[in-house]
Order: structure tokens, then sequence, then C-alpha cells
């Protein structure tokens, strides 16, 4: 018998990945996503960060072909580093479960943007789940699992920022499939996607897809209702389930469970039994588009509640048809690089240069805060080289020879590679520059290990990339290392030299996160403990 | 114990212990037997912006995140996030800040969330062992004795 547990929405998909038997977890960083991959391994379970989204469901794929259970995660803008094998691993299938999770942010409480990740489970044609708080995270984890291997099909898991980071009371329970045996089975049709085979995976996915809605019709667990009246009926998944279910005491609710493909018969059942009925989402108007198209008679969402969170005052203002403006809660304190973070001196260089600044995804974009406002543009994952490469082709001399590249050393890993490509294969006339401000961790989303720190995800010892060795073995003119903090004049003076000449340049500047400074002195002795013995 | 949902937000900069102070609240609320749930925002904040965290207990919680004007009680740990919050209490909701205490007392300033979660002890129903037992639980072994005194000495400001 277990005991209840009080536990994060991302614990509580760990721990249900430890009971159900998973063999593999594997991803990248990413709010609101990470802390799941990291309480796996707490709690004993594998799992590994990749450079990337990509190659993170490019290894759950082998796993998952090998029979193993698997896990995927990584935060809503991963799944677009991941959408080309996302696609195709529809086609194929897998032998084990293959859970790909990932981790919406409505609000942005930490993101670039808002995008709504439910449309890759139509795009790519996917079954899909939705927790809306931490037991079903646990419940629908194992069955995620379940599905995959009964329809031999990988799941997509869908979550927010407020049911990864909510805790709640949590029961465990013993899964009732246990997971078969690693090993590999040759399946030259089923695995291999030239056109040939995949004409018949495609038509083999949307029979499986058919089958699928049946299964949601049928499952009585999967769509739950919460009979309270017959005037306002709420047609709901995710954490909105929660708030509609304070906002309005008088409406009958369904809640959703797995929102892909919809049970269509169970929802027409519900909404010729309310007088009115309403789609209540975050993000997009999904579902309520979805149930348009099936013919289905329900309102929607007023265009102003598309953006940021919804919460029990804005589902109740949703519900009435509330467009006046809403009033936006006091700011706070916007946050800041830390006194004595090494990014600090870099930005103070770069303003006082007047560069134009390509920054990227990390802590330094906050180099963009005064008294730096030291950042121009700022897009996605790796973006900070390919668009001043841009940049540096088509601007003006005086103008293009100001733009500088700024990367973080786990960005750099991520999608800063085939940037340095690009900036020695298609050299600009005046050069260029990147800046990799190595800190030696994935400092924003809470200190994670990445290939170049010399660590694993367990902080225990692993091989070490050495950018600095990369990128000239690339063929990059200049390379140099620096620490900016301590030599500041000496860093200036090079950051002058390289943008004046036309070479192509990449600076590392070095010196690890004031934040990370004494967990990686832990992690080193504890490791070199170890190693002793 | 009372099965009405009581709504409890906490309020800071990155770094003080808000998140921590809310973490004992639940985990306290749980003990007693009560459905609990507790939301927060992280990410960005770390970097010293605001950060804050709900915390809702009783017979049965639906929503993780305190509804807009509804707080019984706002927990602020810095005196500039007063102004920032305070519209999140509803009327006649309890304020409780560090003017409340004499800060000089603690034997390190660290250990004012516990303090502060002392004050809101003794407007809350759960006894005394609860809290301490959770405090030391979720805090290493060397830190009890500062947090205990620190707890106490909240208490003893709300007298």
């Amino acid at each position: 018998m277990y005991e209840k547990q009080l536990l994060s929405g991302d614990e509580a998909i760990a721990q249900a990945c430890l009971d159900c038997g998973v063999k593999m977890g594997v991803g990248y960083p990413g709010t609101p996503s990470t802390e799941i991959l990291e309480y796996f391994s707490t709690l004993g379970g594998h799992s590994q960060w990749a450079p990337n989204e990509k190659v993170a469901l490019e290894v759950g794929i082998g796993s998952a072909f090998s029979n193993a259970r698997t896990l995927v995660t990584m935060k809503h803008v991963g799944l677009n580093v991941a959408a080309d094998p996302l696609f195709t691993v529809a086609y194929t299938g897998t032998d084990g479960g293959l859970v790909i999770l990932s981790a919406d942010d409505p609000g942005m409480a930490s993101s670039q943007n808002e995008q709504d990740n439910r449309n890759y489970a139509v795009a790519a044609g996917l079954p899909m789940f939705e927790p809306a708080d931490s037991q079903e995270a646990y419940d629908l984890t194992i069955r995620a699992f379940e599905v995959s291997e009964q329809w031999k099909i990988p799941v997509l898991f869908r979550i927010t920022t407020r049911v990864c980071h909510s805790k709640c009371i949590v029961m465990r329970r013993t899964p009732a499939s246990a997971p078969g045996k690693p090993h590999f089975e040759r399946n030259v049709k089923g695995k291999v996607m030239v056109p040939a085979f995949a004409r018949p995976a495609h038509r083999e996915l949307r029979r499986k897809l058919a089958e699928l809605a049946q299964y949601n019709n049928q499952s009585a667990d999967l769509t739950v209702e919460y009979r309270r009246g017959d005037r306002l009926g709420i047609i709901t998944s995710g954490i909105s389930v929660q708030h509609s279910l304070d906002a309005a005491p008088e409406a009958s609710i369904l809640h959703l469970k797995m929102t892909y493909p919809l049970p269509l018969e169970r929802i027409s059942k519900f909404v010729d039994s309310v007088e009115r009925c309403v789609v209540v989402e975050e993000g997009d108007p999904w579902l309520e588009k979805q149930l348009r198209a099936a013919g289905l008679h329900i309102g929607g969402k007023p265009e102003m509640y598309r953006f940021g969170e919804l919460s029990v005052g804005r589902v109740r203002r949703l519900l009435n048809g509330d467009v006046s403006p809403e009033t936006a809660p006091p700011a706070g304190k916007p946050p800041q690089l830390c006194p004595g973070c090494p990014h600090r001196k870099v930005f103070d260089v770069l303003r006082d240069m007047g560069s134009i600044v390509s920054g990227d995804i990390g802590c330094y974009t906050l180099g963009v805060m005064p008294p730096f406002s030291a950042m121009d543009t700022c897009v996605c994952m790796g973006a900070s080289i390919g668009v001043a490469l841009g940049m540096r082709q088509v601007l003006p001399e005086e103008e293009a020879r100001r733009v500088v590249s700024v990367i973080g050393d786990s960005t750099f890993m991520h999608s800063g590679l085939t940037g340095i490509v690009d900036m020695v294969y298609n050299r600009p006339p005046t050069g260029h520059l990147v800046l990799i401000l190595d800190n030696h961790t994935t400092a924003m989303t809470g200190l994670q290990e990445h290939a170049g720190t010399g660590r694993k995800l367990d902080h225990t010892p692993a091989p070490q990339i050495i950018i600095e060795d990369v990128v000239r073995a690339m063929g990059v003119d200049h390379v140099d290392v620096i620490d900016p903090t301590a030599k500041p004049a000496e860093f200036t003076g090079l950051v002058a030299r390289r943008l004046a000449s036309n070479d192509i340049s990449v600076i590392v500047a070095r010196r690890p996160c004031i934040l990370a400074l004494v967990k990686i002195r832990q992690y080193e002795n504890l490791n070199a403990e170890q190693g002793a013995k | 114990m009372n099965q009405n949902v009581i709504n409890v937000v906490f309020a800071g900069l990155g770094g003080q212990g808000v998140l921590k102070a809310s973490d004992i609240l639940a985990e306290v609320a749980f003990a007693a037997g009560l459905d609990v749930k507790k939301s927060e925002v992280h990410g960005m904040s770390q970097r010293g912006g605001s950060v804050s965290s709900d915390v809702r207990y009783g017979g049965k919680v639906a929503s993780p995140m305190v509804p807009e004007c509804e707080a019984d009680y706002l927990v602020v740990l810095d005196e500039t996030q007063v102004p920032v919050n305070e519209g999140r209490l509803k009327e006649g909701g309890c304020l409780i800040a560090p003017s409340m205490i004499d800060i000089s007392r603690l034997q390190n300033p660290k250990s004012l969330n516990v303090a502060l979660l002392g004050a809101l002890s003794a407007r809350l129903e759960f006894p005394r062992d609860w809290w301490i037992e959770v405090v030391k639980s979720s805090l290493p072994a060397k830190l009890h004795e500062m947090n205990i005194a620190a707890f106490d000495l909240g208490v003893e400001s709300m007298k």
C-alpha cells in the first residue's frame, strides 16, 4: 500500500515513469519541464541530457525501437526542434512505449512565445493526453505508456506551467502491464521510411487514430462529467478544468483527459444535455475549432482570452463574455543579471562599443535590461549566429562591422555548431565575431549540466566537449579564450581588434556562473573522492 | 479541522525563501489531512525578480491559484513587494509583513521566511508541533535551532 505524497506535476510524472518501468528518460532542459528528468534520476531512473530536443527524440526513438519504455521531455519550443523526427516516428510507430512530453508556457513565465503544442497532435497525427493536476499527471503517464504499446504509436503528453509546478496530493499505484525486455526486432517495412514503405505507414497511422477515437469514446475514465446543472455546460481539459470547477459552481463540466483524437460521441451527448455549452481552454481556440468542425453547437472565448494564462477570475469573465479591458497586475521587480554575474562585463563592453548584438536564449538574454541595454535580437536557440550572419551579408560595411553574436555554452551545444558551419562556409565580406559566454552550466533553467561541463545529468564525471577545440577544427580564423571579468581591458581590446578585421573569430568568454560555483565545487570534490576509492 | 478553503499568498524576491515558506505551509496542511494545492511560477525569478507562491487548503481544492482578491492571508518577505501584492488580499484579509517582526532579534536574516511563518501560524489552527516537525524535515539539521527560534519570534510578534 502506497502513502499519499505532495508532488508537483513534474515530480508525479517522474514517479509514474519509475513505477511503470521506464528504461530511458532523455530530454533537454527547459522551464517548466526540467525537473522531470532530474527527479527521475534522483529516484534511481536512467536520465540523460541530450544536446538538443531533436537528438533527445532520436535517442528516444532508438530506445523505444528496442522495446524499452521511453520518456522524452522538453519545453514547448523544444518540440519545434524535434518536429522532424516527430512527424515520421508517427508513421513508424515503436515497439516499446514512447511518450513525448512537451510543456507549454501560456503567459510566458519564462519563454519566448506561448505556442500551443496541441496543434502538433493534429499536425503529426498522434494521440495526446493532458493532465489537470499531479494525480492525473501520474495516472495518465502510466496510461500513455499502455496506449503507446497497445497501438504501437508514440503518445504526446501536453502539460502546462501550472500543472508542472503546482503541488497536489498524489497516490501511487501498481501499473497493470509490465514493461517488455529490450531487444531489436527487424521490421524493414515498418522502420525504414522510404516512400514505398511510408505510403502504407501513413494509412496505418490513420487506421490507428480511428481506433483510438473509439477507444477514447469508450473509456469512461478518460472523459469525466461533473453534473451540476442543465443550464450551462463547460467542455475543458488540463488546468482549465480546475479553474472552471471554481469559477462556475452551477455549471456541468466535461473534463477531457485524452484530447486527441477527441471522444466526439461523448462530447456530442454532453452538448445535447445542457442549454448552453462553452469551451474553456488556454491558448488557441483549438478544442473549439475541432468541435465546431464536427458540427457541434458550442460557444468559445473572446479573442482576448487567447493571450496569457487563465485563472478563476478570467474564466468567470470569459463565461460572461466580458471583453472589458483587464486590469494588469502591478509590475513586480523584473529579473536581472545577478550581482557578480560573469556576463555583466561582456555587456558593459558591447554597450560601450555600440555593437549590434544578435542575442540568444539564456540568462544572458537579460543583457537587454538596463543598465546594459545591449541586445538587439533574440529569436530562438542558436539564432544569435544565423541572424547575425544574415545581417553581416546585407548591411552596409560600417553597420555590418558592428554586428556581434552572443551565445551561451549550453545553447552553443544545442544549436550553435551549425551556425559556425555557416559562418565558415558562407563567410561574410566583413568577417564576423561570435562571443560564446561559457559559464559552465545551463544557468537559466536551474543549473543543469551539458556536453561541455564534463559532468552527466546526475553530476558524475563525463567526457567533455571542448568548445574552443571544436570551433578551431571547423576552420574559424581566430579562437581566443578569456575571462572578461578578470581581464576587462584585454577583453575590450580583443573585441575591438576582431571587429576591425575581416576575419571570422570566436571569443570564448569563460568564467563560471556565480550561482553554480559552490555546486560545481561540491560535484568536483565528490567526484574526486569517488575516483580515489 | 475546518473544511473551508483557506487561501494564502506568499510574495518576495528571488532567493528569500518564498517557495520554501509556501512548501512548509503546504506540508503542514497536508499533515492535517486536508486537501492542498500549491502553485508558483519559477524560472527567471531566480535572478532576483519578484516571486510569489499560492497555497490553498481545505476539504476540497480545485484551482491551484488563489483567485483574484480572495487571499485570506498575504505573507510578504520584502517590504517593497507589499504594494505589488496587497491587491490580492480579500477585504478584511490579513497582511503579514517583515515590519511586524523585530528583525534585529533574528540570528540570521535568512530565517525571515520561517519567522513570518511563525507569525502566520498564530492566525491558523495548526498546532506548533506540526509546524516544527515540517520545518525540521524541510531544512538541514544545522539550521534547525536557528529556524525554530525564528519561528517562535514570529509567533511572539503576533501576541
